[in-house]
């Protein structure tokens, strides 16, 4: 009987049902994501990973305290990494390489990736990779150094393959498209593939 | 059609949000291949504390960890020998390996991997 009661609502109110369910996971939405500003780092002993009774707990340092003061970002750890690095609020160092020293960022080339249609052109930039890594950590078993040999594809980066190794594990994860795919086609930046000519 | 449509994304993204939700910080990593069987706590390794104070490709080179998630077999044995994580972990540069409760501080019963991303199934290089 209430299942029938149910039913006829619903078929004489269905784009309001309709509606009101679809508000209601907006404001779900909504309530996940401010609660994840005001919360952005779980202390470490309610992280579900930490032992809250384990003696290193009270010694280890706190995410907040690590991470609340470097620039903000939206996602992956809530701050962007590389406006830490360049603006100098960090200085990861490069101990174990000596060979390399702690040398400012390589001034490699950029480059334009535009092969298939619809979505913005990727322009990848080298420099703010070689802030944090060596060319031999991509170079060449995940890319090759030649240009466009590589057949990037979002569905292997998806599955955690090529720009996915870091980008979804560590670096900002692919959900946020537009953070690579930023050239509109047509536009005053928009190069042909390849290397672009800028410094 | 179209209404139902945009109604189930809602629906399924509010789903997927108030899914219970992990509160590990991005990137951390379990390792637990053999500590719980030798009686220590998980290893819970913090991605985001390393990269406070080293670049990645301080610790991901020929001489130390390979970047996918489970491709190397830490030992206590090989980093009291330097390796790994003894690299850095050797009273010099940051805590000894005798100050075994700052890493063994998991929860007991985790399983290895990488928290809060897609795991990283690349080709194990570099």
């Amino acid at each position: 009987m209430n299942a029938l009661i149910v039913k006829r609502f619903y078929m004489n109110n269905w784009f309001f049902v309709r509606w009101v369910l679809g508000l209601a996971a907006f404001m779900m939405l909504l309530a996940d994501a401010s609660g994840a500003a005001a919360n952005a780092w779980a202390p470490l002993a309610k992280d579900d990973l930490h032992d809250p009774k384990g003696p290193g707990i009270t010694l280890l340092q706190e995410p907040s305290e690590g991470l609340g003061t470097l620039p903000r970002d939206k996602v992956g750890n809530m701050v962007n990494w590389v406006q830490a690095v360049s603006k100098g609020v960090i200085s990861p160092l490069r101990v174990q390489n000596p060979s390399m020293g702690n040398l400012p960022p390589m001034q490699e080339p950029e480059i334009m990736m535009d092969k298939k249609g619809s979505m913005n052109m990727v322009l990848f930039p080298h420099k703010v990779h070689t802030m944090w890594l060596e060319c031999s950590n991509c170079h060449p078993a995940i890319f090759e150094t030649k240009v466009g040999a590589s057949n990037i594809m979002m569905e292997k980066i998806l599955n955690g393959e090529q720009c996915g190794l870091c980008h979804g594990a560590v670096a900002f994860p692919p959900t946020d498209c537009n953070r690579c795919h930023s050239v509109p086609h047509g536009s005053q930046n928009a190069k042909p593939a390849g290397k672009a000519a800028r410094p | 059609m179209c209404i139902i449509k945009r109604w189930l994304i809602a629906l399924a993204l509010g789903m997927a949000l108030l899914a219970p939700a992990a509160h590990a910080e991005y990137g951390d990593v379990v390792l637990n291949k053999i500590a719980e069987k030798n009686g220590m706590r998980p290893v819970i390794f913090p991605h985001w504390f390393h990269r406070l104070r080293f670049t990645c490709g301080n610790c991901h080179n020929e001489n130390g960890f390979k970047m996918k998630a489970g491709s190397n077999n830490v030992n206590m044995g090989e980093i009291i020998d330097g390796k790994f994580c003894g690299m850095c972990h050797n009273n010099q540069i940051a805590w000894g390996p005798e100050r075994c409760d700052m890493c063994h501080s998991g929860k007991p019963g985790l399983s290895g991997g990488i928290l809060r991303g897609n795991e990283t199934l690349g080709p194990g290089s570099m």
